[in-house]
């Protein structure tokens, strides 16, 4: 419906615009008629014709050389519609402030990297991007980006994990307005019933899930699917037993790993967790069926549309005296190498997009988390619900901090020993003795 | 949906092959014409990217080539990094059961269906059409659907199960490395019936019905008429039902994909899941090249056999 209706706008636009016609599609287009009329002379006129609208097919497809000035292109993952009319909103004010208009393009998260990649084939990136922080590392790594130095854009105020994913080898590429974390998020209903407190360490974690398990409810859901998701659910875990990334073979790690396989062997969590993401977990939470569950604070605002009587807790460690560590999410907005016109006001509109009026707008619709400290702080007064989030992005860690580019290739042979040993008989030792292995081959 | 035979009968173009040769130039030109859009499109659609794939493999091709253009020659590199991965063993391993499993139950349900709807009965006709139902939901449907039917609390199968008391526990279908790849073969059995069935089904009705009746009259069984008369003359299509289905099984992707995504723990990575996650999740280009031109080998090997049973088939026709 919306897609026909843009459609006829288009098309309406185009009628009415033809010196735009004939600026955006070259002459190619006003000879096609002629050679048409010419069409039954013989083949080769008719290789021509098709040659012609090939031409002016690939022309089109380019679009870089004519791309208007006064218009920035921007591109995200906000698909939601929700996120993406915030998003809009607040795009369209920033650049409105510069007299820019914004031109912005919008794929499902999955697309945007290999849509990333392919733009930066044929040189015509958007002028403004927002990628998912561990991701920075591998358009970083492109060469495709330009320092935020050049644009007066610093890190001064932001949290330090934040300038971390914005950095790649020392210099600072992007900026967040806000990120996101984990926590642990549990049904209050369900908790007092049993007249539990919400736990805090990994021992009272169990005990309450056991406690929980009942029927077709589960104490707890997690994510522990084969991608990146999967490692993010479980990093909070490895980290606050003192596990690295840079050291999956240590005891430390396997120790961690056995206690998050330990949840499904014990059935207080579902063996299906290995093909849930996270909007699963939040299927699970939402219909009752799971009585806590380890998430980010974008799904509260499902929660509170669903009506579920919820309490938020930072993520259980595995003793009262560690704070928790969570990693950052979020995405970080970065400006590609195009002209430097094009770069500059695409760094006004970034430069107004991490202001900190904006960021606590975007905060609050997103359920996200201010990225500088003095806003956050505001923040967790202001919306007492988010403030274990807050709590936690302080002492959050950049997934990318130590690896940078080879973050990838690591997270994804964690993703695997999770699986191997949630879903196979292997045990926490040899899988993640063969995720070091891989990880190690493929850096 | 009734008895239309789809096996091909292509003698048009071999017998007039070659009779007119020559002619004007214009009328060269114009015989061209009619030529030249296909052959644009081949050269197009798929003469560039395999020669780009096939060039892909021998270049190291990470992000960093995307901008800076830099792709260096590698040689067989990417090849041997491929084979020497410990989860090659296991793709090829789940290939081959993946496609030997799949194709076996497809075909014997298929020949025992077609072999059932022979007789005819009342509403034969439209349960033929809704046999058909599985072949005409896309993929990305059935597989969304199976992993509802999989799942192991809730799953419609697991209660039934348990229902029927054939199982203690739910069975982790989808969550187990020993369960899912049994699991996504039951779904491609589902989806791959309807075709085994309808050609076979048609080449029965290409049987005569007096063979049978001479045969009955001498005194053949039922397993003995099927073994002398039905086999015999359905082996071209049984030939091709294969061929085909071999081809179609190989390079099955979305329904993995949306079933587990090639998990859990490389439980169900077939070569397809596995070259799309080098490429598209891990972004080594190359590497996701090599397996793909694998792939591309071995389905050419089974295409290259299918082409010949159709000209030996066709020769044989000639003969007759």
């Amino acid at each position: 419906m919306r897609l026909s209706a843009r459609f006829v706008e288009a098309i309406r636009q185009f009628r009415l615009r033809p010196d735009r016609r004939e600026r955006s599609a070259g002459s190619a287009v006003r000879d096609v008629p002629t050679r048409v009329r010419g069409l039954y002379r013989g083949p080769f006129r008719l290789a021509a014709v098709a040659l012609a609208v090939a031409l002016v097919a690939a022309g089109c497809g380019g679009g870089g050389r004519s791309r208007d000035p006064n218009v920035v292109v921007e591109l995200d993952h906000y698909t939601s519609a929700a996120a993406s009319r915030q998003f809009d909103a607040l795009l369209e004010r920033c650049a409105g402030r510069f007299d820019l208009r914004v031109q912005r393009q919008n794929v499902p998260v999955d697309q945007l990297m290999p849509k990333v990649l392919r733009d930066a084939t044929a040189h015509s990136l958007p002028d403004l991007l927002f990628v998912d922080n561990p991701d920075l590392q591998t358009v970083a790594k492109t060469g495709a980006l330009t320092e935020l130095s050049l644009y007066g854009l610093d890190g001064r105020g932001y949290f330090p994990g934040i300038v971390e994913a914005g950095s790649y080898r020392g210099k600072l590429y992007g900026l967040a307005p806000g990120v996101n974390g984990l926590a642990l998020i549990y049904n209050r209903t369900l908790f007092e019933r049993a007249g539990l407190e919400p736990p805090e360490t990994w021992r009272e974690l169990e005990r309450a899930a056991e406690e929980l398990t009942r029927g077709s409810t589960h104490g707890i859901a997690f994510s522990a699917i084969a991608s990146e998701e999967g490692t993010w659910q479980f990093e909070p875990f490895l980290w606050s037993n003192g596990g690295e990334l840079t050291d999956l073979r240590s005891p430390r790690a396997v120790e961690a790993l056995k206690f998050w396989s330990g949840l499904v062997d014990s059935g207080v969590a579902s063996r299906s967790v290995v093909n849930w993401n996270q909007n699963d977990v939040t299927d699970r939470f939402v219909s009752g069926h799971a009585a806590m569950m380890i998430n980010g604070s974008w799904t509260l605002s499902t929660l509170d549309e669903e009506g579920v009587n919820y309490g938020v807790v930072p993520i259980p460690t595995p003793s009262r005296d560690i704070a928790p560590q969570v990693p950052l999410g979020g995405e970080i907005g970065v400006i590609p190498e195009t002209t430097p016109r094009r770069q500059a006001d695409a760094a006004r509109v970034l430069g107004c997009m991490l202001e900190k009026e904006t960021m606590l707008e975007w905060s609050t619709q997103h359920a996200y988390v201010p990225a500088r400290v003095e806003a956050a702080a505001q923040y967790a007064e202001d919306v007492p619900a988010m403030r274990p989030f807050v709590e936690e992005v302080a002492t959050g860690r950049a997934r990318t901090a130590e690896l940078g580019p080879r973050y990838r290739a690591v997270s994804q042979a964690l993703a695997d020993a999770i699986q191997a040993t949630i879903a196979g008989a292997t045990s926490p030792e040899k899988a993640l003795e063969r995720a070091a292995r891989v990880a190690g081959s493929e850096g | 949906m009734t008895t239309a035979s789809t096996e091909p009968t292509a003698s048009g173009p071999l017998s007039t092959r070659g009779r007119r040769r020559g002619g004007g130039g214009r009328e060269r030109l114009v015989r061209w014409s009619f030529v030249l859009p296909v052959v644009v499109f081949l050269l197009l659609f798929f003469c560039y990217p395999i020669v780009r794939n096939l060039m892909m493999s021998f270049q190291e091709w990470t992000v960093a080539s995307f901008y800076e253009a830099g792709s260096p020659f590698v040689g067989l590199d990417n090849y041997v990094d491929v084979v020497t991965d410990p989860v090659f063993g296991t793709a090829v391993l789940n290939t081959v059961l993946f496609t030997v499993g799949s194709l076996l139950f497809q075909f014997v349900l298929g020949l025992g269906l077609a072999a059932f709807f022979q007789r005819h009965f009342p509403l034969s006709g439209v349960l033929r059409g809704l046999l058909l139902l599985p072949w005409l939901l896309p993929l990305v449907v059935s597989g969304a659907v199976f992993r509802w039917i999989y799942d192991e609390g809730f799953g419609v199968l697991n209660q039934l199960l348990l229902g029927l008391h054939l199982v203690g526990d739910p069975i982790p279908w989808l969550s187990s490395t020993d369960h899912a790849l049994p699991a996504a073969i039951i779904a491609n059995i589902w989806v791959g019936v309807p075709f085994n069935l309808v050609i076979l089904y048609s080449g029965l009705q290409a049987v005569p019905t007096s063979l049978y009746e001479a045969a009955a009259l001498d005194g053949a069984g039922p397993w003995q008429r099927f073994r002398k008369i039905t086999l015999p003359l359905l082996r071209p299509v049984i030939a091709i039902v294969l061929m085909l289905g071999l081809i179609y099984t190989l390079k099955v992707f979305d329904l993995i994909m949306i079933l587990t995504g090639g998990g859990p723990a490389n439980a169900t990575e077939t070569l397809t899941t596995w070259s799309f996650a080098l490429s598209f999740e891990e972004f080594d280009f190359g590497e996701g090249a090599a397996v793909g031109n694998i792939l591309i080998a071995v389905a050419l090997v089974f295409a290259l056999l299918y082409l010949r049973s159709i000209r030996d088939s066709f020769r044989r026709e000639g003969e007759s």
